[in-house]
């Protein structure tokens, strides 16, 4: 309890209703100061500070067509990191998130190939089973309390298995069947995987999702009594439940908007390539991670925002399409990606002391 | 270590645990107690919040507030005696029963988020909306000014309702912990030790604010182990040791001095001034006798319940 132990007024009366109008002991602090108290001030600097050195180190980059290019790489990350950086301000972790996105994929594509489906369907059973991962992995961290990091890593390598031996077992191989000519294909490739033209230059469909999901979150969290209780949950669970927020709901929710986020990006990726490879989607959920991290979301949960992750996708896509545009071996991504991380997490920690500070 | 033959003068201020008219009290204890398994922590207890009053509660670590707070805040259901709230028996099994009889505890913690702003830890849990439901919202607007205003009301004036409620003192927090308890709808504050964490100048603002509610016709029950900060605001005084009741008085009927003595320990200390006179170099002439402790005691007869 070493809180700031600022003289109280030393006022002897019994206290009188509006007695001054400010208490004198808060000096405003300076707008820049108070600007970067925000948790997305300082990733939106840190994306706009790689976009301006990759403009200049890597010249492509002046084009629209790979300004295209970042915005679809860093929106297919997007659309995972919102929900993740949501359950992290909700005080949780979904290892298993990158390997959900292929569970997703992989479930709506061979009952669709297997059973001769109108891939809508496929892509129906593919929502509710990534729901339902979602739903087991928050009742089982709400309901036991264990951490979630364990009992995600659970989920993370039972689907990781799963997605590869299902996948042999049905198809006897480790990728699905192309289903590119079933039925209702191209009406889902048009909603999960199109592209539209803006100015000559074609952009793809999931950027325009990413930033309506981002608009959306963001008003959820800041204008809606869910986005108080995300705060509440991952600042003081006990606290929240004290003053009756349904902790369990909020919690359980939280975990199958991931669920969602990753069925809509396994449809994306199904609808894209028609034919899913069982092994991939493991470390994805790191980067997530990261990029929540990067976009000014606390590990420990209670504090962040919907618009920060944003960037931190962005500042993803950029360096990883940048590292290629300028002519550099892209193994340098992950490296970059290390130095972002730290970086980001660096200013969080000094952002933080300095907005709590008086 | 339940047994405490402290058969001194039966106090006339404890009630007999015959039926009788409630006199207007909020919340009142009878002879309750209670038991985890074979381990009894709280035996006959009376106690009586009366609105506009601060029932406060002393007791050394052990004592048994705490049990006392969680029967009467619906944690836990006590096993013996009874438990009236505006006159009628009752159980709560939940916390939310408490709440939705008026009853608001202010717990240690002080169930606040310390990284969210004031104005929403104010109505955190029962947020004020406007909209229809897709897109019904946070009405930000209105739970501002509510909050400024039932701040204000209690005599607390923040400048910016947006800082983090973990930037603000403990005595602070304490009082918006308080303004909430009392805005939404608390006829009776349990404050667990609000003071105990606080410097002198902060229990003071936690004080002034215990007097504030005090005025707006709430029930007040304070639990401490400070006699001082007590006897400031208390009008009447429930001593626990050991589980039960040692010492139930109004404020015309004990001093702060036999307050703490009881509170010390009282008879224990008494015994203590004799071994320690034993002890060469030890002063004991300005320590009490026991027969200074004059104010009603209240003991619990052994085995009625």
């Amino acid at each position: 309890m070493s809180m700031t132990q600022h003289a109280e007024p030393a006022v002897t009366t019994p206290p009188a209703p509006g007695r001054k109008e400010s208490d004198g002991r808060t000096a405003q602090r300076p707008l820049a100061l108070r600007l970067l108290a925000r948790p997305e001030v300082g990733v939106f600097l840190g994306a706009a500070a790689v976009y301006v050195f990759f403009l200049i180190a890597a010249p492509p980059v002046r084009d629209g067509s790979s300004m295209a290019t970042v915005l679809y790489q860093a929106s297919t990350l997007g659309i995972m990191t919102l929900p993740v950086a949501l359950l992290m301000i909700g005080g949780e972790f979904d290892l298993s998130s990158g390997v959900a996105v292929l569970t997703s994929a992989l479930t709506a594509s061979m009952t669709t190939y297997q059973l001769t489906l109108n891939v809508w369907m496929g892509v129906i059973v593919a929502l509710i089973v990534s729901l339902a991962v979602g739903f087991f992995n928050g009742w089982m961290v709400v309901k036991t309390g264990l951490p979630s990091f364990l009992v995600t890593l659970g989920t993370f390598l039972i689907l990781q298995g799963a997605n590869l031996a299902v996948t042999k077992l049905v198809t006897t191989n480790v990728a699905t069947d192309d289903i590119s000519d079933m039925d209702g294909f191209d009406q889902a490739k048009k909603i999960f995987a199109s592209s539209f033209d803006i100015g000559g230059v074609q952009v793809k469909i999931t950027v325009f999702y990413w930033l309506v999901f981002a608009a959306l979150a963001t008003w959820v969290l800041l204008r809606t009594k869910y986005g108080n209780w995300i705060f509440a949950v991952g600042g003081n669970k006990e606290s929240a439940r004290a003053v009756g927020v349904p902790v369990t709901f909020t919690k359980i929710s939280l975990f199958m908007l991931v669920g969602l986020g990753a069925w809509f990006v396994g449809m994306h990726q199904l609808f894209t390539f028609n034919t899913v490879q069982s092994g991939e989607g493991v470390g994805q959920e790191l980067i997530y991670i990261a990029g929540a991290v990067i976009g000014g979301c606390l590990l420990t949960g209670g504090y962040g925002s919907a618009i920060g992750p944003v960037f931190g996708a962005f500042m993803f896509g950029m360096v990883n399409q940048g590292i290629v545009f300028a002519g550099w071996n892209p193994d340098w991504f992950k490296a970059f990606l290390g130095v972002m991380l730290l970086g980001a997490v660096l200013i969080n920690l000094w952002v933080r002391q300095s907005a709590t500070r008086r | 270590m339940t047994s405490t033959p402290e058969t001194g003068t039966h106090g006339a201020i404890v009630t007999d645990t015959a039926p009788e008219s409630s006199d207007g009290a909020i919340v009142e204890l009878r002879g309750a107690g209670k038991s985890y398994g074979n381990i009894r922590a709280l035996h006959g207890v009376d106690l009586k919040v009366h609105a506009g009053q601060v029932t406060c509660v002393l007791g050394d670590n052990g004592a048994g507030k705490s049990t006392l707070i969680k029967i009467i805040s619906g944690l836990h259901q006590h096993t013996e005696g009874d438990f009236l709230v505006d006159g009628a028996p009752v159980r709560f099994t939940t916390p939310r029963e408490a709440l939705d009889k008026g009853i608001a505890t202010v717990y240690q913690d002080l169930a606040v988020v310390p990284l969210m702003p004031v104005w929403r830890n104010f109505f955190l849990g029962s947020e004020m909306t406007k909209g229809p439901w897709p897109v019904r919202r946070l009405d930000i607007e209105a739970m501002k000014k509510t909050a400024d205003t039932e701040l204000r009301n209690m005599g607390i004036v923040l400048d910016d309702l947006e800082q983090p409620i973990g930037t603000l003192s403990g005595g602070q927090r304490q009082c918006v912990a308080i303004a909430r308890a009392v805005y939404f709808g608390a006829r009776v504050l349990i404050l667990d030790e609000p003071t105990a964490a606080l410097g002198v100048k902060q229990s003071g603002v936690v004080l002034k604010y215990i007097a504030a509610a005090r005025e707006r016709g709430l029930g007040v029950i304070f639990i401490t182990h400070n006699p001082h900060h007590a006897y400031m605001v208390g009008d009447h005084f429930s001593v626990l040791r050991l589980g039960t009741m040692e010492l139930s008085a109004s404020r015309a009927e004990v001093s702060l001095e036999e307050l703490t003595n009881h509170m010390a320990g009282g008879s224990e200390l008494a015994a203590l001034k004799h071994e320690l006179s034993q002890v060469s170099g030890v002063d004991v002439e300005e320590l009490p006798e026991e027969k200074d402790l004059t104010a009603p005691v209240a003991s619990a007869p052994e085995g009625k319940a």
